[in-house]
C-alpha cells in the first residue's frame, strides 16, 4: 500500500482537502450482440472528474439524471472499480494519503471505517432479513470494534444520536417508515465513526417534511462528529440549504464547481444556468419560462467538444473542436465554459 | 424463537412479524399443503420405523396364501375387528386355484400386537407392530398358527409375502432415495449456481451450456446409460448409492438455475453493495445477506425435485437397471408386474404405485405451498 502526501497530486498546503480526486474515470463497455461480444465502445460515465472534498466540508454533486454522479462516488468508495485515475484519502487525518483506485480488496477492508455510504433508497439498502441491531452492530462486528455489552452499548448510542428508540433494535426494517428507515440506514454509516460520508440521493426517497428533518440530522451529525459529506442530489433547494461548494456534473464531467452562494448568485456555465433556471421557483411572482432544455446526453455517444454544446445557446465552432477544461474563473470558482464569464 | 404451527397467538401486526413467521403464516393458509406436509411426515416416519409398522417381515413367505387377495375387514362383538379368513380352493373344472372365505381363519387384528421378532435399525431388538393379527385373541392358539391367521391388506405376492409390509419396508430406501439424492444435488446446484452467479462472465456462460445441454437430454435413456454402467456385481448399498448419484447428476440443473438467477439479481441490490462497502467478506455477503434472501427459493426447489428422484428410482429399479432383489423397493416389487397376466390376475401387485401416487402428490402440494409461502413480502 503507498502512501502518498499532499505534493503528490498538487493538493493545497493550507488546506489540506480528506479527499482529493484525480482525474477520475469509469467506463462501461458498450458489447456487441451475438456469441462473441466484443467491445464495441464504452459509456464514458464519468471522464476525467477531478475535485478535492475538504476537511469538514458539505460538497454537493448535482446533475440531470444519468450524467453520472452515482458512478462517482461509487467508484470513489471503491464499490465499482477504477476505469483510471485516483482518490487520494486522508483516513487518519495526518497528511497521510491512500489512493483508493489501486488498494486491494484486503487492503480496502479497514478504510471502509472510515469511508461510509448513506444511500438512496431506505427500502432496499435494509436487509430485511436482519433485526435493526443487527444491521446497525453489523460494521462493529465486522471490524471487530466491539463485542457484548460494549456492542449493544454503541448500537443504543448511535440510535438514539440518529433520533430512534434504543428498544426498536429488535424490530425489522419493514416495521419503519422511510424517514425511520433512513435514520437506520445513518445509523449504520456512522456507527463506526467514518471521517467521510458519501450521500448518494439520501432524501430524494422521503416525503418534504421528512427530508428537512433528515437533512437537518445530517447537518447536525456533521457537526458533531466532524464529518465531511459528498452530498448527491436532484433538489437544488436543498443543496442550497446543506452545501458548502457544489459541483455540477454534465454528461460524466464536472462543468463547474463554486461556493454555494456563489453558484447559485453568478453561474457561468450554460448548463449550470439551465439546471438553475429549470428548477421550481417556489415563488410564482418570479417563474421564468425554462430555455428549451434539449435532449439529455447520451453518455456513450458524446460529441467530440464540448458535450453541452448540441443544446448551448452560446455553442461556436470552438467549442465543437476542442473540449474545454475545468479552469479558475474566479476566486474559488472553477468552470468548464471559456466562453462564458470571463 | 419457536413458533406453534397452529397455537392461536395475541393477534401481532405484520409489522412485528420477521420473515420466517410471516413465511409460516401465509403457508398456514394453504390447507391442502399443511395436510401434504403432516402425511409426508408420516410417511417418514413409518419408512424410519418401517419393521415396527409392518405387521409381517419383507421376506416371510407364507405358502399356503400365494397371490392371495387384500382380505376384507369385518367386526362383530365376539372376535372385535377382525380379518375375514381366505383359504385357497382348487376350482375342480378350470383347476385354477382361488380363494374362498373361510370363518375358521377369521384372524381378531389389534394394535401393538405380539409378533415375529425383529431388530429396529439392527439394533433394537422388539417383537411388537404397529397393527396385525393379535394371537392373544385368539383361543387356543398354538405355535405354528400365525401361518393359518394372516391378515394380508394388500395381498400376496407370488410367495405368500404380504404387499403392505414390503410397501411399507420398502419406502426405507425409495423415500430416501429422493432426500439423499436431493442434498447430493443441492450441494450440486448451490455450489455450481452460487460460482456460475457470482464469477459471472465467461464462467457463467461455459456453466449455463453445460446445464442446457444436461437439460437437453431426455431423461430416461440418460438415466438407462448412467446406470447400466453400474457394475452388476455391486452389492445393495453400492448400486443404492449409485443410483441416487445418477439421478442427481442429471437434476441439479434447476436449482442451479435458481441460484445463478437469484445471486446475479441480489448482488447489486443495495443491501449487499452495503454490506461490502462496509467491509463484509464475500462469504459473509453470499452466507449472510444474499443466501437468506432466497433459502426459501432453494427449499422450494428441493421439494419438487424430490417426487422426480423417487420416481427415477422406481422406474430404474422397475426396469431392472436400478436396485434388484433381494432389495426391496417399491421399484423392485413392481417388477413382478412386468408381466401383464399377473397384473390381470392379481391387480393388487400394482399396490405400490398407488402409494408411489400417493407420495409424489404430497410433495407437490406441499411444494406448491411453500412456493406461494416462500416470498411473503410478495403480496400481503
Ligand atoms: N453497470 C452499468 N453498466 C453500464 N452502464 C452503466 C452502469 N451503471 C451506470 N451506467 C451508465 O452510466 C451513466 C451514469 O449513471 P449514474 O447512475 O451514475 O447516473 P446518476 O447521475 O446517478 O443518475 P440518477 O440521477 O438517475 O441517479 C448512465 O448513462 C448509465 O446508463
Ligand atoms: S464551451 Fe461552448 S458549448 Fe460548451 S458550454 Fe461553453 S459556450 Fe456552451
Ligand atoms: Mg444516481
Amino acid at each position: 500500500m503507498n502512501i502518498y502526501n499532499i505534493n503528490d497530486f498538487n493538493g493545497s498546503a493550507a488546506n489540506p482537502p480528506l479527499l482529493a480526486v484525480r482525474d477520475l474515470c469509469k467506463y462501461f463497455p458498450i458489447r456487441s450482440q451475438g456469441l462473441i461480444r466484443r467491445r464495441i465502445g464504452d459509456v464514458k460515465a464519468v471522464d476525467h472528474v477531478s475535485f478535492d472534498l475538504r476537511r469538514n466540508e458539505t460538497l454537493g454533486l448535482v446533475g440531470e439524471s444519468g450524467c453520472g454522479k452515482s458512478t462517482t462516488v461509487r467508484t470513489i468508495l471503491r464499490a465499482l472499480d477504477f476505469t483510471s485515475g485516483h482518490a487520494y484519502f486522508d483516513p487518519e487525518g495526518d497528511g497521510r494519503y491512500i489512493d483508493f483506485g489501486e488498494l486491494t480488496a484486503r487492503e480496502l477492508v479497514p478504510l471502509r471505517r472510515a469511508a461510509q455510504m448513506i444511500f438512496q433508497d431506505p427500502f432496499s439498502s435494509l436487509n430485511p432479513r436482519m433485526t435493526v441491531g443487527g444491521i446497525v452492530a453489523e460494521p462493529l462486528v465486522i471490524h471487530g470494534l466491539a463485542r457484548g455489552k460494549a456492542l449493544e452499548k454503541r448500537v443504543d448510542e448511535i440510535l438514539v444520536k440518529v433520533g430512534l428508540r434504543p428498544e426498536y433494535k429488535t424490530r425489522y426494517p419493514h416495521a419503519f417508515s422511510g424517514g425511520q428507515r433512513q435514520r437506520i440506514g445513518i445509523a449504520r454509516a456512522l456507527v463506526m465513526n467514518p471521517k467521510f460520508v458519501v450521500a448518494d440521493e439520501a432524501v430524494s426517497a422521503l416525503d418534504v417534511s421528512v427530508q428537512a428533518q433528515v437533512i437537518n440530522l445530517l447537518d447536525d451529525l456533521k457537526r458533531e462528529m466532524g464529518l465531511s459529506y459528498i452530498f448527491v442530489a436532484h433538489d437544488l433547494g436543498v443543496v442550497r440549504h446543506i452545501c458548502d461548494r457544489v459541483a455540477v456534473m454534465y454528461a460524466g464531467r464536472i462543468v463547474e464547481l463554486a461556493p454555494t452562494e456563489e453558484l447559485f448568485e453568478r453561474p457561468l456555465h450554460p448548463y449550470t444556468r439551465l439546471l438553475l433556471g429549470s428548477a421550481p421557483i417556489p415563488d410564482p411572482d418570479r417563474r421564468t419560462l425554462p430555455p428549451n432544455p434539449g435532449e439529455v446526453a447520451d453518455a456513450g455517444n458524446l460529441p467530440a467538444g464540448c458535450a453541452f454544446a448540441p443544446r448551448c445557446p452560446h455553442a461556436t465552432a470552438a467549442c465543437r473542436a476542442e473540449r474545454p477544461e475545468l479552469r479558475p474563473a474566479g476566486t474559488d470558482h472553477l468552470s468548464a465554459c471559456p466562453r462564458m464569464g470571463e | 424463537m419457536t413458533f406453534r404451527l397452529f397455537a392461536r397467538r395475541p393477534a401481532l401486526t405484520y409489522d412485528m412479524l420477521n420473515q420466517r413467521q410471516l413465511t409460516l403464516l401465509k403457508f398456514r393458509k394453504h390447507k391442502l399443503a399443511v395436510a401434504a406436509g403432516f402425511l409426508l411426515a408420516g410417511l417418514y416416519v413409518m419408512a424410519i420405523f418401517s419393521p415396527f409398522f409392518a405387521p409381517y417381515g419383507k421376506y416371510e413367505r407364507n405358502l399356503d396364501y400365494i397371490y392371495c387377495p387384500p382380505q376384507k375387514l369385518g367386526f362383530n362383538w365376539e372376535k372385535g375387528l377382525y380379518a375375514r379368513g381366505l383359504k385357497r380352493a382348487v376350482d375342480p373344472v378350470t383347476l385354477n386355484s382361488r380363494y374362498v372365505d373361510a370363518p375358521e381363519n377369521d384372524a381378531p387384528l389389534g394394535f401393538f400386537v405380539k409378533g415375529k421378532p425383529y431388530r429396529l435399525w439392527g439394533i433394537i431388538p422388539s417383537e411388537r407392530h404397529f397393527f396385525g393379527v393379535d394371537p392373544e385373541r385368539i383361543p387356543d392358539f398354538r405355535p405354528g398358527d400365525e401361518a393359518r391367521y394372516v391378515y394380508f391388506l394388500a395381498g400376496a405376492d407370488k410367495f405368500g409375502c404380504d404387499i403392505w409390509s414390503r410397501i411399507v419396508q420398502g419406502s426405507t430406501i425409495s423415500l430416501s432415495v429422493g432426500l439423499v439424492g436431493v442434498f447430493l444435488s443441492f450441494l450440486f446446484g448451490v455450489v455450481i449456481g452460487g460460482i456460475s452467479g457470482y464469477c459471472g462472465g465467461a464462467v457463467d456462460t461455459a456453466i449455463q451450456r453445460v446445464i442446457e445441454i444436461i437439460n437437453s437430454f431426455p431423461q430416461l435413456p440418460m438415466w438407462l446409460a448412467l446406470a447400466a454402467a453400474v457394475p452388476s456385481d455391486w452389492g445393495p448399498l453400492e448400486t443404492y448409492f449409485a443410483i441416487t448419484v445418477t439421478l442427481s447428476l442429471l437434476s441439479w440443473t434447476g436449482l442451479a438455475r435458481v441460484v445463478r438467477g437469484k445471486i446475479l439479481s441480489l448482488r447489486e441490490e443495495d443491501y449487499a453493495v452495503a454490506a461490502r462497502l462496509l467491509g463484509a467478506s464475500h462469504p459473509r455477503i453470499l452466507f449472510r445477506h444474499l443466501l437468506p434472501a432466497f433459502a426459501s427459493h432453494i427449499i422450494v426447489t428441493l421439494t419438487l425435485t424430490v417426487p422426480g428422484m423417487i420416481l427415477g428410482e422406481t422406474s430404474l429399479s422397475f426396469l431392472g437397471l436400478g436396485l434388484r432383489p433381494p432389495v426391496v423397493s417399491w421399484g423392485v416389487m413392481l417388477q413382478d408386474c412386468m408381466n401383464v397376466k399377473a397384473v390381470i390376475d392379481y391387480p393388487w401387485l400394482l399396490a405400490p404405485v398407488l402409494m408411489l401416487v400417493f407420495a409424489v402428490l404430497c410433495f407437490n402440494f406441499l411444494g406448491d405451498g411453500l412456493r406461494d409461502a416462500a416470498d411473503p413480502y410478495a403480496s400481503k
